[in-house]
Parts: C-alpha cells; structure tokens; sequence
C-alpha cells in the first residue's frame, strides 16, 4: 500500500498552550484512520493541518499524489455544519456543486444516498441537526474525494443518522476512499477503522488496528464463560483452565464463550487516566 | 471567474430571503420616491430629497450591506467552507462586493431617475454614486473582517455609519459639522451632487475622496493581514 498522508513532527500551539507535540504518521491509500480522543485532545486543530487550514508551528504534512502525479482531490466534513441556512438543501449543494464543476445528477444521486430527497427544497434552517448532519456529508462527498477528512461525523446525532452516516463512510471505504476520521466514540472507531490513533493532550499515546490494541493492553487474561441456564464464569486465560473447559464443551454446556480484552475507552482510560467521553 | 459568479448567484438568492440586507437596498430610494412626489415646498430644488437621500444611501447601504454579510458568513462558518473550497479570499470579497455594488447601483439608477437630469448629468450622477459605494463597500469591508460576529459588526457599523450618513444632512444646519464634516466622503458626494451641472471645481473633492478611500483601503489591509477571515478560533486563513 502506498502512503496517502505523511506527517512528520507536527507541533502546534495556542499562545502558550501546547496543542499538538510532536505527532508523526502516515496513512495509506483506502485506509480507515480513526483520531480518537477526548474533547480538547487536539483532534480539530490535526484536521486544520493537514487540511491546510492552519499552518503546523514545526514539522511537515505531505500528501502523496497518485501515480499519474494528479494531487489528490480532499472532502471535508468540518464539526460545525457551516451551511447557508436561508437556502435549500438543494442550493447548499447547488453552489459547492458549481465550485467543483460537479453535475446536477450527482446531488441527485447523493441526495438518494443520504436520503435527502425529501428534504431536496426545505430551507436549511427547518431542518433537524440530524438531517443537517447528512447534508453536510452530502457536501463532502460531492467531489468524489480520494481523501475525506470527517471530523466528528456524528457528534450529537440520534441513532439512526449515526447509523446512516456510518453506513454512507463504509460504502465510501468500498469504494476506495481513504478516510480520515476524527471521534471520541470508541463504537464508532472500532466500526468503522482499519487503525485507530489515540490522542491525548496533543500527543499520540498509542495506535494501531483497534484489536491489536485491546489485545496489547489486556491485562486481565481471563474468559467469561456463560453456561446454558445463564451461569457465568470467569476463568484465568491459562491452562489450568483446559480441564473445565473441556468437560464443558463436550457436554455442551456452554452458552457463550468471551475473551476479556479492554475496549479502547477502557485502553485508553487505563493510558491516560481521562475517558474518551471527557 | 466561475467562483466569482457562483458566490454572485448565491448572494442573491441568499439576499432575496433576507430582509435585514434587503431592505437597505430599498429603503432610501423608496423613500425619496415618497418625498419628492409628496413634498414640494417653495424655493426647495425639486431634486433636494434625491440629493440628500443618495448621499444617506451612499454612505449607509453598502456599508452595513456587505459588513452584515461578510460577518454572518464568518459567524456561521460558512465563509469558512468556502475557503476550504478553493475560493480564494479575494474571490469572496469580489464576489460579494460586486454583487452589493450592483444592486446599490440599481438604487442609483432609481435615485437618477427620480432627479430628472439630463443624459449627461445623469452618467455624471452615476458616477459620483459609483465612486461613493465602493468607498463605502471598502469600509464595510474593513468593518465585516475585524468583526467575528454579526453583534459585532452592527455594534461598530451603526456609530460609523450614522457619522458619514447623517454628516452631509446635519452640516447643512450647522457650520461647526460642516467643517469637521468637509473631511468625509459622504460629505464630499453631497457637494459633488449638489454641484451637479452647476460646472463648479471639484478638485478639493475628489481629493478629500481619495483620502478616505486610500485611509479606508489601509485599514482594510491592516486587518485582512492582521486576521484574514479569521472568526474566533484560530485556522481560517486562506489566500
């Protein structure tokens, strides 16, 4: 795989207060990175530089162009919706769509895929934060990105947006969209990305494929058995255990059988003393 | 120049919805259509009230016009999203500032209308109207980028724009505001009006008018470097 996004020793600060400290990594080409931490981590001000928005105080971020040279195309779903609330769904996307020199048929086609068809003349202003949602990922979309940056896609959304917008990011990484993603939900890190960065007071306390992570911190070594009749057991993740499991099995008893790895809220907790939800 | 007519197209739709910028295209010329046909006292030149209202048009409607917008835009992000999409910072204020300047314009061309001059008085008009508005657009401009919100920006926008629109009315009764007023350009494009097919020397005028625009254009420029199009948080700038 080749690398999409390079960044090198980026550091950031606001006045006196420290943002980004040293942060280096690399995204390959149709990869899912998800930037998980807790509010104030320094989530948005890395999505301002490497989108361009703001100039990193030291290091470097280069993005890689394809093999024919072409720079990559970039969607951006900013955290705030920034859309002209006076005009329709269709005239938001209208104006982005004459920017980009995009046709007509594809807003009517990402007004399909976001289920926005509906909503195709209301004013922005009548709609519901979910739909608002949905119109500004429609937004990001529009340019048929090889890059899309999603900076907290579904921060205070209800449970279906949540759910449309999760499935709308994996058909994009089908397509092979590499996908930036920045979250303090560890469900939606864990769903939807091949690696996951933790980030905590601007500096990347672990990363990896969001497994792996778990697995690494798992101190426990223990599994939870449920019998059928819905008795559980924990058990030490060791041979002494081999016997009763055995005679288990074959009397097929067991109802469920579960590793006790941390999820990454518990990782990321156990790291840093902050949970992701802070 | 595609970007350009696209944020064009956008404002007047976007205008059309909103009453608060509307009405200040509409307002002053509706009004002098109401005076002059209403009002004819003795002795009063039957074009006083399309004088004196250009010269309170010129130096309120593109003033709080294109500040309202540029920091509406900058207070809801929208500004923001159109930077991230390629349009260049100038692109926006041309963008925008045309389209204010056309539409102020088309108020112009009522107020000329309405005034009753001849071909050539009129493109003369026209002109010191021109001149007057992107004056104006310049200091609205200014106004709109060192405001992060639209509170802001209405809290410096009404003092400056009730001195250099009611400055020229208020020097007609008083000699002490008159000669602080001199110095305005509003003030300067009531002479110039008032001068109007009378052949009198407009140096000192146009002078005073390039003086303000050169200050107005200085302090425009100090904020764009100072902050750019940035709203309260840092990030934003992008030429």
């Amino acid at each position: 795989m080749a690398a999409l996004i390079q960044a090198e020793h980026i550091t950031h600060s606001f006045g006196d207060k420290k943002i980004i400290e040293d942060i280096s990594f690399m995204v390959e080409k149709g990869e899912v990175i998800g930037l998980l931490g807790p509010s104030g981590a320094g989530k948005t001000t890395l999505v301002n530089i490497l989108t361009g928005q703001l100039k990193a105080a030291g290091g470097s971020v280069r993005i890689c162009g394809g093999e024919d040279g072409k720079k990559p195309e970039t969607g951006i779903m900013m955290d705030s919706f920034g859309l002209y609330e006076r005009l329709s769904v269709w005239e938001n996307l209208r104006i982005f769509a004459d920017i980009y020199r995009v046709s007509k048929e594809r807003i009517e086609k990402l007004l399909d895929r976001t289920q926005l068809r509906p909503a195709r003349n209301t004013a922005v202003s009548k709609l519901s934060k979910g739909m608002r949602g949905r119109v500004n990922l429609c937004r990001a979309l529009l340019k048929d990105a090889d890059i899309l940056y999603l900076d907290e896609p579904t921060s205070g959304l209800d449970p279906a947006t949540t759910w449309k917008i999760h499935q709308l990011i994996g058909e994009e990484r089908e397509a092979g969209t590499t996908v930036f993603l920045t979250t303090h939900n560890m469900h939606e890190a864990e769903t939807l990305c091949d690696r996951v960065m933790l980030l905590n007071q601007g500096k990347i306390v672990e990363q990896g494929v969001p497994r792996d992570i778990c697995t690494r911190h798992n101190s426990r070594r223990e599994i939870e058995v449920t019998l059928q009749g819905g008795e559980r057991h924990v058990l030490p993740n060791a041979r002494e255990s081999e016997k009763i499991l055995s005679e288990w099995i074959r009397a097929e008893k067991i109802l469920s059988i579960h590793s006790s790895e941390p999820d990454l809220e518990k990782v990321f907790l156990g790291i840093t003393g902050r949970r992701l939800s802070d | 120049m595609r970007h350009i007519i696209t944020i064009i197209k956008k404002q007047i739709k976007d205008t059309l919805r909103n009453k608060a910028v509307l009405i200040q295209f509409v307002m002053f010329p509706a009004l002098a259509v109401i005076m002059t046909r209403s009002m004819q006292i003795e002795g009063m030149p039957p074009d006083f009230f399309v004088k004196l209202f250009s010269t309170m048009y010129v130096g309120m409607a593109p003033l709080t016009c294109i500040a309202a917008i540029i920091s509406e835009e900058k207070e809801k992000n929208t500004l923001r999203v159109l930077l991230m999409a390629d349009v260049s910072s100038w692109q926006y204020l041309v963008g925008v500032g045309s389209y204010v300047f056309f539409f102020c314009m088309l108020g112009a061309g009522v107020f000329c209308l309405l005034g009753g001059y001849t071909l050539g008085q009129g493109g003369v008009f026209l002109l010191i109207m021109a001149v007057g508005i992107l004056t104006s657009l310049l200091l609205g401009a200014a106004v709109g980028i060192g405001s992060g919100s639209q509170m802001a920006a209405t809290s410096v926008t009404v003092p400056v724009m009730l001195l250099f629109s009611f400055s020229p009315m208020l020097s007609m009764f008083n000699d002490h505001i008159a000669k602080l007023a001199r110095f305005t350009y509003t003030e300067q494009i009531r002479l110039l009006l008032n001068g109007l097919g009378k052949g009198e020397r407009t140096g000192e005028g146009i002078l005073i008018i390039a003086a303000n625009i050169f200050l107005f254009g200085s302090i425009f420029w100090l904020l764009y470097r100072r902050q750019g199009f940035k709203q309260n948080q840092p990030a934003l700038t992008k030429n």
